[in-house]
């Protein structure tokens, strides 16, 4: 009973001078602190900031999207939306109005639709990413963006088509 | 004109106004040691935007201090809540004065330096009391009422640990103490009464109320603890009260059992600084490594452990002493 005590507290000392050791070779090891304005975190991938547009692989100017509507209909915020030209060969037979039929099962002769313009209200987006998830081509993807700042709310709406462009612009510099 | 000046009176206000700078000063550097070492620990730069690695942000916090409101709370006993403070930062001029720095660089020696000092600090837990209860705060008087039963508990093993010192020597003098011992770390009293070093240390962290015997100002519970009503310099003065007990405890620590002045080369005041400073780390390093105790444990440290050893300590030393 008072060896078991005994131990017990020599143990308990013990660990004080582990517990020493710890924190000094903690104190001995490099910061690992990012000055932020004068330095910047080196990688920003596996970062999910707003989502943008994936260029297509042929065309870096052009993005992947089929304008299915798949993500304007998941999207719990509606924060998207997109416009796209209707298909031009068999533009008399088709019928529906928005073109999402047509855009999730292309036909061989069909033309894929042009996508116009691709919005998205980054105020109320919760970053679920479940556009990212659902699009079956793979056209949305997280963007990096972490020093995003605006003054007011209408710095946060994306049109995210132009986005895409300017950002093949610069690559192609 | 100088001729009608009794000398001692020179001499203590001369060394009065160094030891208020020395006290000031010190509580800059630590300030910013302390920040710097939780910091690196922590793998942060610590204070590093007011000036080159931040080394003017002490100097820029006292100044926000002395720059705020003196405010008193409503139902506070106004006299004592703002006598506290000074009560608190005076005994600490006191103790300096019989601090021996080096062989040349002593205010005063006295032959009861050392119960002088045990006195003087022990004055500290008055202002803590005075300051808890009037500041009509129900966290200011639960935390002054810790550091009283924590003073009065770590009161009996201090002053245990420093009786053999006191009987190998002889003496009260702090600078026949010091002296007493040789130049070598084997010479020191550390190397003869280990056990009444650790529990003079340790009792020196609970009576400076250092982690992990910060009870009386425990943040996650008592907000503050005594000074949690206290503004500007009325926290500075605490504040710097807290960093002279520090730097007093290592002083004291230093000359008792490292030795004081001397050192292996070159015996001076830069060995006792040197001494003291690395007394100072430890301490701020015990602050960044372990969690507060609770306060059974508190008292379980001091009464079941600390007391029996230290008499059984002082016991041994007696016989030893007697054959």
């Amino acid at each position: 009973m008072i060896v078991q005590k005994f131990r017990d507290t020599l143990m308990g000392l013990w660990s004080l001078l582990v517990g020493l050791k710890v924190t000094a070779v903690n104190f001995a090891s490099p910061e690992v602190t990012v000055h932020y304005p004068r330095q910047v975190v080196p990688s920003l991938e596996g970062y999910r900031g707003h989502i943008e547009l994936v260029p297509s692989s042929d065309n870096p100017q052009k993005s992947r999207c089929i304008a299915c509507n798949t993500c304007v209909r998941t999207c719990p915020g509606a924060c998207i939306s997109l416009t796209a030209s209707k298909p031009k060969k068999k533009e008399a037979e088709s019928k529906d109005s928005a073109g999402s039929e047509s855009g999730e099962k292309p036909k061989a002769k069909k033309e894929k639709p042009e996508l116009e313009s691709f919005v998205l209200d980054f105020n109320y987006c919760c970053l679920c990413g479940l556009c990212v998830q659902n699009c079956p081509t793979d056209a949305l993807g997280f963007s990096n963006d972490v020093y995003l700042a605006g003054t007011g709310r209408q710095d946060f709406v994306f049109d995210l088509l132009a986005r895409l462009q300017s950002q093949s612009a610069k690559t192609e510099q | 004109m100088m001729d009608a000046i009794p000398t001692p009176v020179i001499v203590i206000s001369v060394g009065l106004a160094a030891t208020l700078a020395f006290i000031g000063l010190n509580a800059l550097v630590l300030v910013y040691l302390e920040r710097k070492v939780a910091g690196f620990i922590q793998r942060r730069p610590g204070p590093y935007e007011v000036g080159p690695q931040g080394i003017l942000q002490p100097v820029a916090d006292a100044l926000k201090l002395v720059g705020k409101q003196l405010f008193t709370p409503r139902g506070a006993d106004g006299i004592l809540y703002w006598l506290a403070p000074m009560i608190s930062i005076a005994p600490t001029l006191v103790c300096f004065l019989v601090i021996p720095f080096g062989p040349h660089l002593q205010i005063i020696n006295s032959n009861v330096g050392l119960i002088l000092i045990l006195a003087f600090t022990g004055v500290n837990v008055l202002a803590l009391c005075i300051a808890g209860w009037s500041s009509q705060n129900k966290f200011a008087l639960l935390g002054a009422a810790r550091d009283i039963s924590q003073s009065v508990a770590y009161e009996i093993p201090l002053l245990l640990s420093v009786l053999p010192i006191i009987f190998i020597t002889g003496s009260f003098n702090l600078f026949d103490i010091a002296s007493r011992q040789g130049a070598w770390p084997w010479q020191w009293y550390v190397t003869y009464q280990p056990v009444a070093f650790v529990i003079f240390f340790i009792c020196a962290l609970a009576e400076t109320n250092r982690n992990p015997f910060d009870l009386p100002e425990a943040e996650s519970e008592l907000t503050a603890g005594f000074h949690t009503e206290y503004s500007g310099m009325g926290f500075g003065m605490f504040f710097l009260a807290e960093y002279a007990y520090m730097v007093i405890a290592s002083c004291v620590t230093a000359i008792l059992f490292l030795g004081g002045f001397q050192g292996p080369v070159a015996s001076g005041w830069w060995w006792f600084l040197a001494k003291v400073y690395i007394l100072l780390l430890i301490i701020i390093w015990i602050r960044w490594t372990y969690p507060r105790v609770r306060f059974d444990q508190l008292l379980n440290i001091c009464w079941k452990w600390l007391i029996p050893l230290a008499v059984l300590n002082l016991l041994v030393t007696l016989l030893v002493i007697a054959l």
